[in-house]
């Protein structure tokens, strides 16, 4: 732990903001590494953007510590490295996408013969010269995307990245980020689409309320969320009654039985299925979903 | 720091070509400055004073009013718009200060600025020479008129600019705009005439009165082309003052506004949280 503080890229800890009576961030701490993609999920309040926007240094935090890539946040050393897509990303509706990059680049001090090229790669080469004002929600996202890949960040912090994309280009914008991650950018996202960030990062954390309900990876949040595993029992005809006997808890649901069982008691319920030989036509092992996971943390704090 | 201030003021002046400030500020000038010179040079010769230096007169007269109006128009909206369309937020996480993110929007905005003055006191200048080749001698009185414009628009646009970051929201910075307008440029002078007239003479046309006219970036700029063009007899009003207040002390006034407007701008924008 203490080696990936010396490194990471990012460093909160203890930070806590309020605004007015509300308290949108309590005493969040966390890290993010080189090359590691780490996604922030919680429900609609929950403190993402607040704790994206302390990051940038847009607004203070009241308290706790930030460090990004070694600098105050919102320090010009701190901004050079790091790149920043809002949610509900905005530009002015009067210049065309090939301006705004170009203007975007020149702050960036980057040679902007790139423009057209990082246009290309989020898939807005041809609409490069219209006007923004005429681009679809999708496409200013992508002009969104475009401005934050800019001269190599050390860190990206993306809020809702995917927020308007359609599933191809999502699947695209999650190859442009691993390949971000391999070069050793740091990123930062955050996300309501759980499934994609299931498979496209490395490390979840689950905001609740303003707190950090949870952190690590998928598997590890499915160990400590422990849940009931679930199994669906297909009876063949006539031994239903048999079945029954073996599991008296058992719900029937149409033509099948229901079965929950702790997670540790899986092997022990799979014995005891298994014994069941010639009576069942087909059993279904259910393990808990991501939308499970993530109700489970994010309604703990009475959510 | 140069470079970031140059690709924002091309970026504005993407933007202002594409809403049509840029058309707009040369047609108001062109026209007004046409119309002006026509009717302008219509009473010459018994005053002494050249055919261009008359219409000089009256030009300055005409951008007192116009200069300030055209520079708040482009400016107002230089920051309650950033904020109201939520670019502001990304734009401040670039490595960027804020004051120059200002002065590229000042760069920009004061060339439209410019190119709408030359044109129309341009426009003005060649009507005139044509119809009076002798009235080259008035070209000194324009080139004072052209740049001391260009001063009295950058000093407007830093005003804009700082009621553009107080209003937060374009619908307000724009009444404040128009309210600032109308105080400074219009009121203002009534006020003082009406001082003026009820004092008879007293303390405060002796002394409060010259100072009320330095402080005011509008009546400076009309008090020095006057005093300097020495044509202060053609106009008005106010300008019957002129002979009291020295050439430096209204030279001054018109070069120091634009840096105490500027200053006031990056204040206010400094307080802008996105
Ligand atoms: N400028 C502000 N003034 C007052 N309250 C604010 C402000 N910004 C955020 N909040 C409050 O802070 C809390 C966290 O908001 P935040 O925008 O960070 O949520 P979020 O997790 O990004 O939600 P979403 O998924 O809807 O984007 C909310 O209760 C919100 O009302
Ligand atoms: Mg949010």
């Amino acid at each position: 732990m203490k080696d990936k503080l010396m490194t990471s890229t990012l460093t909160i800890s203890q930070l806590t903001k309020t605004f007015g009576g509300v308290k949108a961030l309590t005493d969040v701490s966390l890290s993010v590494a080189p090359g590691e993609r780490v996604a922030l999920l919680g429900h609609n309040g929950a403190g993402k953007s607040t704790l994206m926007k302390i990051i940038l240094g847009l607004i203070p935090a009241d308290d706790g510590k930030v460090s990004v890539c070694g600098a105050e946040p919102g320090n010009a050393e701190a901004r050079a490295h790091v790149a920043y897509l809002p949610e509900n990303a905005a530009f002015h509706s009067a210049l065309t996408g090939l301006e705004q990059i170009t203007y975007y680049m020149r702050l960036r001090n980057q040679n902007t013969s790139g423009a057209m090229g990082l246009l290309d790669r989020v898939g807005l080469g041809h609409a490069a010269k219209r006007r923004i004002g005429t681009y679809s929600k999708g496409m200013r996202q992508r002009v969104g995307l475009a401005q934050a890949l800019i001269g190599q960040p050390r860190l990206l912090v993306l809020d809702e990245p995917t927020s308007g994309l359609d599933p191809v280009s999502r699947r695209d914008f999650y190859e442009l980020l691993d390949g971000l991650a391999a070069d050793g950018a740091a990123i930062l996202l955050s996300s309501h689409a759980l499934t994609e960030v299931e498979a496209r990062t490395d490390q979840l954390l689950i905001l609740s309320g303003g707190r950090l309900v949870a952190e690590g990876t998928l598997s590890e949040l499915r160990r400590e969320a422990a849940l009931p595993v679930s199994m669906q029992l297909h009876p063949v005809n006539g031994y239903d009654a048999d079945i029954m006997a073996t599991f008296p808890d058992a719900i029937r649901v149409n033509s099948a039985l229901h079965l929950t069982c702790l997670q540790d008691e899986k092997l022990a319920v799979l014995a005891r299925i298994s014994a069941l030989e010639g009576k069942l036509s087909d059993v279904e092992v259910i393990p808990p979903s991501l939308e499970d996971i993530y109700s489970h943390f994010s309604r703990r704090d009475g959510q | 720091m140069i470079a970031r201030i140059l690709a924002t003021a091309a970026n504005e002046f993407h933007i202002a070509r594409r809403n049509r400030w840029v058309l707009i500020a040369v047609l108001l000038m062109v026209v007004f400055s046409l119309v002006l010179s026509a009717a302008g040079s219509a009473p010459t010769g018994a005053l002494g004073a050249d055919r261009l230096s008359v219409v000089v007169a009256s030009l300055t007269s005409l951008s007192v009013y116009l200069v300030p109006l055209v520079a708040l128009l482009m400016s107002f909206d230089a920051v309650a718009g950033e904020v109201e369309r939520g670019t502001l937020p990304l734009l401040l996480t670039y490595p960027v200060a804020r004051w120059e993110v200002l002065a590229g929007k000042l760069v920009a905005h004061t060339a439209i600025l410019i190119v709408a003055i030359l044109a129309g006191y341009g426009a003005a200048a060649v009507v005139t020479i044509v119809a009076d080749p002798t009235a080259t001698s008035g070209l000194v009185a324009l080139w004072r008129l052209t740049w001391t414009s260009a001063l009295l628009g950058a000093t407007f646009l830093g005003i804009g600019y700082a009621l553009s970051s107080l209003a937060r929201r374009v619908s307000g910075a724009a009444g404040l705009a128009i309210g600032l307008w109308l105080g400074l440029v219009v009121l203002y002078d009534l006020g003082l005439l009406a001082a003026v007239v009820a004092d008879d003479g007293g303390a405060f046309t002796t002394r409060v009165f010259p100072l009320a006219l330095l402080a005011n970036p509008a009546d400076a700029f009309r008090l020095f082309n006057l005093t300097a063009s020495q044509a202060t007899a053609v106009a008005a009003g106010v300008g019957g003052a002129a002979n009291a207040i020295p050439q430096w002390q209204s030279l001054l006034s018109v070069a120091i506004w634009p840096l105490i407007s500027l200053v006031l701008a990056a204040l206010a924008f400094r307080k802008v949280e996105p």
